[in-house]
């Protein structure tokens, strides 16, 4: 008996050693693209593209960092960014918490044709031409608001937050709430608000990456480059055109090296501020994604 | 005795009748009025579901029509052309290229990174530290929030031509690539950056699931002598078998619906007969160049169509082989 435990637990052993390898082999592949990046946004443009820089930055500099400093186009862009999400982040509150509520509640008429009207856009739309006409239609083409408001619900978000609804808000004390007399309006902003930290922050982070993030709205609704996003433009400077990846040896060559320091750049400076937030959210939205996963 | 308890008792029944009438319609009048609210609280999810899903769904008329941007969708003009914008797609020479380059794509995609998550989410739950679970998914979900036009950006810079991959190559002795110019890079690239992206993503479900399983099991197992890696078969993978299954339904159903955002991004001259999909042909047909809508709606919808019946299809499979469906 005492034999076969030992036995199994150096087979065990093994186990999870295959098992600790493996994920810092994979931690590794996670990390090391992002290290890169940002070793070569400090290192001397030849040098990386010499490929000299691999596990080091090699002649620190940051002279990148003054020249990006100098470009408008990414600090304009950085501003349009920032005001397109908290607007979309505010929006979307307002739109998604109280509409997760009503839901939540088995009182609330016609709960079963509310929740087939919002299903059904999950899976058929109209897809991309269709709404670009009511897009134009509804005069809101090369507005900020096309940017906006198609972004402001997403029925994923919805559904998550009726499920965080349903399990975590102790129907006693709405009933509790209702007897002393209290409005449903009364009850939503002073007893379920407070009580949902979790899912508004959660939400708040969906919703703002994913506007951070985006750009083809933008690109397709908006004209004026004054309005562009930071993503629009970071397309511009770290896209490649088809003319710039094709042409001759030589002229790739100068436009890497021209170019390749400001894309390392641009890379860090567009993505630090939503990499630097995530650790502090994580631990939010992880129990609220759970909330909504482990219910549909 | 029974005459002292008559007369409460009648009282009773008659409060209990004065009740009962006034129930139904106090009742309702309490229900509108606790309704009224959810109505407002709902209305502007309601409202921007109308404008953005329901209102563009209705747009897909103008795919039976000779439709002309600026038309109105109905009026007295409108040219009703029935299935033609379809006929003219189905013999469009584009079309095998596009369903094939559409499906290869997403099959291949689902081929790894379905199995993927699963697997990282099993191997997490599996460490001995919690906290090293922990952080370990925190780092792996952290490529998940970077922006599909930086992502791409950086394939570009580590795939160029002069990119970290090629420098690594030629020292090691091999020649220069140009990834985005090769159309046999195409696919490898978009998967493999997706799933190096999303799949500490995708694995959270997983792991939420699998925080779930009852410990005595496992306790019950190690009882009976089972390895660490026969718990994981045995305990852990029937325990989210119902999450899997759902999550299939779902990838089935998106089968050949992968979209064009990220494509748009990595296309080239070079990789263009690979990677030109139904999406991106569609938003090229309809918004580049001179626009013809009403057949690139055609298009778009005979794809959403195509996904709609695999995921019915694919319901009804999982209704009749399992307990677990979408609906």
């Amino acid at each position: 008996m005492k034999q076969k435990d030992l036995k199994d637990t150096l087979g065990d052993k093994i186990f999870y050693a295959i098992i600790e390898v493996f994920l810092v082999l994979v931690t590794l592949v996670i990390l090391y693209p992002l290290y890169f990046v940002i070793i070569a946004s400090i290192s001397d443009p030849d040098a990386v593209l010499s490929g000299k820089v691999i596990l080091y930055p090699v002649q620190i500099t940051f002279s990148g960092y003054a020249k990006i400093m100098e470009r408008q186009d990414v600090w304009r862009g950085y501003l349009n960014t920032i005001i397109y999400t908290a607007l979309t982040v505010i929006l979307s509150l307002v739109v998604t918490i109280p509409a997760g509520w009503a839901l939540s509640r088995k009182t609330l008429l016609g709960r079963k044709t509310f929740m087939i009207y919002f299903i059904i856009p999950m899976f058929f739309g109209g897809g991309l031409i269709p709404f670009y006409n009511v897009m134009s239609s509804l005069r809101l083409n090369n507005t900020m608001w096309a940017v906006i408001l198609p972004s402001i619900l997403s029925v994923w978000n919805l559904f998550m937050t009726k499920a965080f609804f349903q399990s975590s808000i102790n129907s006693s004390l709405i009933e509790a709430a209702k007897i002393d007399g209290a409005g449903q309006f009364r009850i939503f902003f002073s007893i379920v608000i407070p009580l949902s930290k979790a899912i508004i922050a959660t939400m708040a982070l969906y919703y703002g990456v994913g506007q951070w993030n985006s750009y083809f709205n933008a690109m397709i609704f908006l004209r004026d480059e004054s309005m562009y996003p930071l993503q629009l433009v970071l397309k511009e400077i770290l896209i490649a055109t088809e003319s710039t990846v094709g042409g001759s040896g030589e002229t790739i060559l100068e436009q890497y090296r021209l170019a390749n320091q400001i894309k390392y750049i641009s890379v860090i400076v567009s993505s630090l501020p939503i990499l630097m937030l995530y650790p502090f959210v994580q631990k939010y939205f992880a129990q609220g994604i759970m909330i909504g996963s482990l219910k549909n | 005795m029974e005459a002292t308890n008559r007369a409460p008792k009648e009282s009773l029944l008659s409060r209990q009748k004065a009740f009962l009438r006034m129930t139904p319609e106090s009742e309702k009048l309490r229900h509108l009025k606790e309704n009224l609210p959810f109505m407002i609280m709902l209305f502007p999810a309601v409202l921007v579901v109308f404008l953005f899903s329901y209102l563009p769904i209705y747009g897909i008329l103008i795919a039976f029509q000779d439709f002309v941007p600026g038309d109105k969708i109905l009026s007295d003009t409108t040219i009703w052309v029935g299935f033609e914008n379809f006929s003219r797609f189905f013999n469009d020479p584009q079309f095998w290229p596009l369903m094939k380059n559409t499906f290869l794509l997403c099959i291949y995609g689902f081929i790894i990174g379905f199995p993927l998550p699963i697997i990282m989410a099993l191997m997490l739950n599996a460490l001995k530290s919690r906290k090293m679970s922990k952080t370990l998914h925190t780092i792996f979900i952290a490529p998940h929030f970077i922006s599909l036009v930086v992502l791409v950006g950086m394939l570009q810079l580590f795939f160029g031509r002069y990119g970290l991959v090629n420098n690594i190559a030629v020292s090691l002795g091999g020649e220069r690539i140009s990834y985005f110019l090769e159309a046999s890079a195409f696919r490898p690239l978009y998967i493999l950056s997706s799933n190096w992206q999303d799949f500490g993503w995708s694995s959270v479900i997983y792991i939420a699931a699998l925080a779930n399983v009852d410990h005595e099991q496992h306790e019950a197992a190690i009882l009976d002598g089972a390895t660490r890696f026969q718990r994981i078969i045995h305990v852990d993978l029937p325990a989210i078998m119902p999450m899997v299954s759902v999550m299939l339904i779902m990838s089935i159903g998106g089968l050949m619906g992968v979209g064009y955002e990220k494509a748009l991004l990595m296309q080239t001259d070079g990789n263009l007969a690979v990677s030109e999909l139904i999406s991106t042909y569609v938003y090229k047909r309809g918004l580049t160049g001179v626009p013809d809508q009403a057949y690139a709606t055609a298009i778009g919808s005979f794809n959403s169509l195509i996904n709609l019946v695999l995921l019915i299809i694919a319901n009804t499979m999982a209704r009749k082989f399992s307990e677990n469906s979408l609906w």
